[in-house]
């Protein structure tokens, strides 16, 4: 439920990186505590943002929660999916459920980032 | 009873009559003097007739449930008893067909209402004077940090932070926001008071104004209002009281004696008027005297003979809606208090306050009980015990439905897991009461021997559990 | 006490049940001195009974003297006529002593009823999407402005003096608190707003563009196609202020492309009851419903696929999102939105186009009459709906003084917002202002003149 290949924040978002390009989402474990998401606002294609700044926003009947960007860049891509099925986050958080796509600024910040194993010992799964 | 009802627009008939009406004069229709581009060609809004349109909403009113129906004991909601005479009274043509723009002259009846009004509320809260403006009291809130705000800009002041405690309404922050302001929430100690330790650390030179409600929203009494008053008025900063809960100290505490320089009063709450399904209200604001030259305007004044309505308010922060506020709204606040005067408010706040305390000791042993104290008008409960075992407080409070009462607030203050927020009000009696524990016990009995009764609640209601997160996704908000 | 109704012996058994022995020791919480303080202050005028209450306000009642007047008086709230049954809806107690519908399987009337509101107000103003209510209009205007800064993130917004001047001084209160710039665009000659300033002043900072339509001097605003393409033309929104009854004839606001539309729903059966409560409508495109303030009711199914109601999309309010809020609105004129939706019922299509025609109708009869008499207007090229600007050739407050013991109210000063202009008076016609009353109006109004 926690792949090994992905980073982890505290503010349960993971990051995967490929050359200078992370993918965004959020864990299993978020989107179970959300529950049915309903609406993901997603952030403008071109929108630079800070490590911990808010990326996007989703929302469940109940809550509003904001999307923290686990790294800085600028984003390149969003899952436009999203907008038509915003479930498929609670349904595949780590593949289809993506949510943006950002040309990193600083690599650095990935070391900020947990592993999975550290993570999980933060949830306490 | 459990048969759809169709939409008004399902009786649409194009052929069927208006309602009796006269005719309008033939030689002055619009298209004889409007060039065409202006008017319209259809309007597509169904025609039915009138029987059906009578029966249509006698039926729709037959799927709710009002404080006339039964217990109704919403958390920070005081749904209590509206006397019927205020709907009467309010209803005298005198009243509900006088036009806002009446000359003063040809208004006195309603002008002498609003100002003695206002006399009465300044005596129950101790404040100086008060507006009616306010429609709602969210909208008060909003009046009173503008006023705040305007009062801090003559001093030359730059302050831009509201303090709320994290129990606060939502209502609260939100309203800051508009007022421009931002927010910051103080947590609640292990009392669940605003603790002068804590607030000590966020009051400073930027800090505008603390908003409190007392008896906060854990029905508890800040019982160090005094120290923090003196705290939050050392650092320059101002007491906004939130009138939500007045219910609960008639009597016994005012606003103003307590430090507190500007309320909102929700007479839809404390004084009856009915809620209307949601509205109207009123949230009429009361400051003390160095704050009433930034109310908005005008003001109802008298000046030993007639009473007439005052636009010079020098510093005014201008007007927050139309006309004089809501006028019918005030009217049955007005005749509340007549009828009850001092000693049958504070009555009202002792029954109150003892129909809750008797309440809360009845249910501490079938629900967690986070907050032991004495209460005043209401009390939190925690449905953790519940939850452990798969039971949510949104099952228990769905399965109250099918008992024929209604729901206490549920998930709020945010601070209580599984909260379930228990207000009784002073009109209902020991056996409404008893009663309803009786129900508590025997759907937590349920819970423990078939569970899945409360999960799939409730079952008598004109339709089952709805599919929320379905709405949210089709948004359909309209018949089109 | 009437309305508390525990008897002592129950007050006993209660107080043993907590633990206490008096009510006082309930209030141990509060300290001894601001109970004290309360103790000394709380002072009411005594208690009286419900016969002796009935006495006292028939009493207040009768200085309403107003009341009994022939009134051609307007300017946002209009006298018109109540069918009765909008008047019984109201004292439905399921309806009225109910609290916003937070349990929607008990309260699918409110929501149903709510949903048929929404659906109605979007039949006549042909809309997308409408709220379950605001406050009134002028705050609604506020709302709408916000709604339009959170939409294109601009913050200034050009505003026609053809608005309702309360509403417009609303609008100064709310917009500088947020600090969004207000520029004000005049009216012509012909009291309509003034096309040629609003192309000077418009830019790509513009938020929004606010339009009354009929304008609060009773004029309809005819080039509404052409300030909706300057306004579009810079990406600012449209926001219309509108009279719902006129929408019995004249175009509807979603047939020249509007963005935002607010109004006083009040004319919809709603008690004039000296100026609330009354009832704010906000109508919007379906793209912009996220950013709505106040609550929406949508419709969805419950467990057995059966038809539902229920409040939703309520992310955008305060008790979720709090100081992020779309609104800090909470408590709204949900009953006043029901009575509407009954009356739009109750009147349907062609109900609503005769009332329309018959305030129309009367005006533009008394308008005629005035002309034949020899009065003068202040806009006489102006097209109107129910409502229009007198000019007087002597102070205006002379003549109202004169018609009020004639039993008239004459209108609306102009003065009492403008106070330069002294010699004019806005005039509404509606289907409760008889020709008799129109006929004796003109009367006295040349006798007012004559003799002054």
């Amino acid at each position: 439920m926690y792949p090994e290949n992905l980073k982890y924040s505290k503010d349960h978002e993971w990051v995967k990186l490929e050359g200078n390009i992370a993918t965004v989402g959020i864990s299993f474990y978020a989107q179970e505590e959300l529950g049915d998401i309903v609406y993901v606002d997603l952030p403008e294609i071109g929108k630079t943002v800070k490590q911990n700044d808010v990326l996007a926003v989703i929302e469940s009947v109940k809550s509003a929660s904001d999307v923290y960007s686990p790294i800085s860049g600028k984003v390149i891509e969003v899952n436009e999916k999203l907008k038509e099925k915003p479930e498929i986050i609670n349904e595949d958080p780590y593949q289809e459920g993506w949510i943006a796509k950002l040309e990193i600024s600083n690599p650095n910040e990935l070391d900020t980032l947990m592993n999975a194993e550290e993570y999980k010992k933060l949830i306490g799964a | 009873m459990n048969k759809e009802i169709p939409l008004i627009k399902d009786l649409h008939d194009d052929n069927r009559p208006t309602i009796n009406l006269p005719d309008p004069l033939e030689d002055y229709l619009p298209e004889k003097i409007l060039p065409e581009k202006l008017l319209r060609e259809d309007i597509p809004i169904p025609q039915v007739s009138e029987p059906e349109v009578v029966r249509h909403f006698t039926n729709l009113s037959q799927r709710g449930y009002g404080v006339d129906t039964g217990f109704y004991p919403l958390g920070s909601c005081t749904m209590k008893y509206n006397p019927k005479i205020n709907e009467e009274i309010a209803s005298f043509s005198s009243f509900a067909n006088l036009h806002p723009y009446t000359p003063e002259d040809l208004s006195q009846g309603s002008l002498e209402i609003i100002y003695k009004l206002g006399e009465y509320l300044s005596n129950i809260t101790g404040m100086d004077k008060f507006t009616f403006q306010p429609s709602a009291g969210a909208h008060g809130e909003l009046t009173a940090l503008l006023i705040i705000k305007a009062y801090f800009k003559d001093k030359g002041e730059k302050r831009k932070i509201v303090l709320v405690p994290d129990s606060a309404h939502g209502t609260n922050p939100a309203s800051a926001t508009m007022a421009g302001f931002e927010t910051i929430e103080i947590p609640s100690d292990e009392r669940g008071l605003v603790n002068p330790n804590i607030l000590a650390k966020y009051l400073n030179k930027d800090v505008a104004v603390l908003m409190l409600t007392n008896p906060n929203t854990l029905g508890l009494f800040e019982k160090d209002i005094l120290k923090i008053s003196q705290m939050v008025h050392e650092t320059g900063a101002l007491l906004y009281y939130d009138g939500a809960n007045l219910n609960g100290i008639m009597g016994y505490a005012r606003p103003g004696d307590m430090g507190f320089d500007a309320v909102h009063v929700n007479l839809h709450k404390t004084f009856s008027t009915p809620h209307g399904g949601g509205g109207p209200g009123a949230g009429p604001v009361g400051v003390k005297s160095f704050l009433k030259d930034y109310l908005p305007k005008p003001i109802v004044e008298f000046d030993g003979e007639k009473y007439y309505l005052n636009y010079d308010i020098k510093k005014s922060i201008g007007r927050i809606r139309t006309f004089h506020g809501n006028f019918l709204v005030l009217l049955k606040a007005y005749c509340y208090i007549r009828l009850l005067g001092s000693e049958g408010l504070k009555n009202v706040t002792e029954m109150a306050v003892l129909n809750a305390n008797y309440l809360k000791e009845r249910l501490k042993d079938l629900f967690h009980l986070p907050y032991p104290d004495l209460c005043k008008h209401e009390f939190v409960l925690s449905g953790k015990k519940q939850k452990e075992k798969g039971i949510k407080v949104l099952d228990i409070a769905k399965r109250l439905l099918d008992y024929g009462v209604h729901p206490p607030t549920i998930y709020f203050p945010l601070i209580v897991e599984e909260a379930l927020m228990i207000e009784p009000t002073e009109t209902e009696t020991k056996n409404t009461l008893d009663q309803f524990v009786e129900i508590l016990k025997a759907i937590i009995k349920e819970s423990e021997e078939n569970p899945n009764v409360l999960k799939s609640a409730p079952h008598s209601t004109p339709v089952g559990r709805l599919d929320e997160v379905h709405a949210a996704k089709i948004l359909k908000v309209n018949w089109k | 006490m009437a309305y508390t109704p525990h008897t002592s012996k129950e007050i006993l058994e209660m107080l043993k049940a907590i633990g206490v022995s008096s009510i006082e020791e309930l209030f141990n919480d509060i300290p001894d001195d601001i109970k004290k303080k309360a103790k000394d202050n709380f002072i009411l005028p005594p208690p009286i009974s419900e016969i002796d209450l009935i006495n006292e306000i028939q009493n207040l009642a009768q200085k309403n003297k107003g009341e009994k007047f022939i009134s051609f008086l307007g300017g946002g709230a209009y006298k018109h006529y109540i069918p009765s049954f909008v008047k019984l809806v109201a004292q439905f107690p399921n309806f009225y002593t109910s609290y916003t519908p937070y349990q929607p399987e008990i309260s699918q009337g409110v929501l149903q009823a709510i949903f048929e509101y929404q659906s109605l107000i979007c039949d006549l103003t042909q809309m997308d999407v409408a709220n379950a209510s605001l406050y009134e209009a002028g705050s609604g205007i506020c709302e709408a402005a916000l709604m339009g800064v959170r939409i294109n993130g601009k913050k200034e917004v050009l505003v026609s003096e053809g608005l309702h001047p309360e509403y417009l001084e609303t609008l100064y209160t709310y917009l500088e608190a947020q600090e969004i710039n207000i520029v004000k665009i005049p009216l012509n000659k012909n009291g309509e707003t003034d096309i040629d300033f609003l192309k000077e002043k418009i830019s790509n900072k513009t938020s929004s563009v606010i339009i009354q339509n009929p304008n609060f001097f009773g004029v309809i605003e005819k080039e509404l196609e052409e300030i909706e393409k300057i306004t579009h033309q810079q990406d600012a929104l449209l926001i219309l202020s509108i009279y719902p009854i006129s929408l019995g004839i004249l175009k509807a606001p979603g047939e020249y492309n509007v963005d935002i539309v607010v109004g006083e729903g009040q004319s919809l059966g709603i008690p004039l009851g000296f100026g609330g409560p009354y009832l704010g409508i906000l109508a919007t495109k379906r793209e912009y419903i996220r950013q709505m303030p106040g609550r929406i009711v949508g419709e969805t199914r419950d467990i057995n696929n059966r038809r539902g109601f229920v409040n939703t999309l309520q992310t955008r309010e305060q008790h979720i999102r709090r100081a992020k809020a779309t609104s800090n609105i909470c408590t709204n004129e949900a009953l006043s939105a029901i009575m509407a939706a009954v009356y739009m019922s109750l009147l349907g299509k062609k109900g609503i186009r005769k009332i329309a025609e018959i305030c129309f109708s009367r005006a533009h009869y008394l308008k005629d009459l005035l002309n034949k008499e020899g009065f003068e207007l202040t806009y006489p090229n102006s097209y109107n709906f129910n409502e229009f600007v007198l000019k007087t050739p002597i102070d205006s407050n002379i003549v109202i003084d004169f018609l009020k013991k004639k039993n008239i109210i004459g209108g609306i000063p102009i003065k009492r917002f403008y106070p330069e202009r002294e010699k004019e008076i806005l005039i509404a016609v509606t289907e409760m202002n008889s020709l008799n009353d129109i006929h004796f109006f003109i009367t006295s109004l040349k006798e007012a003149i004559n003799k002054n």
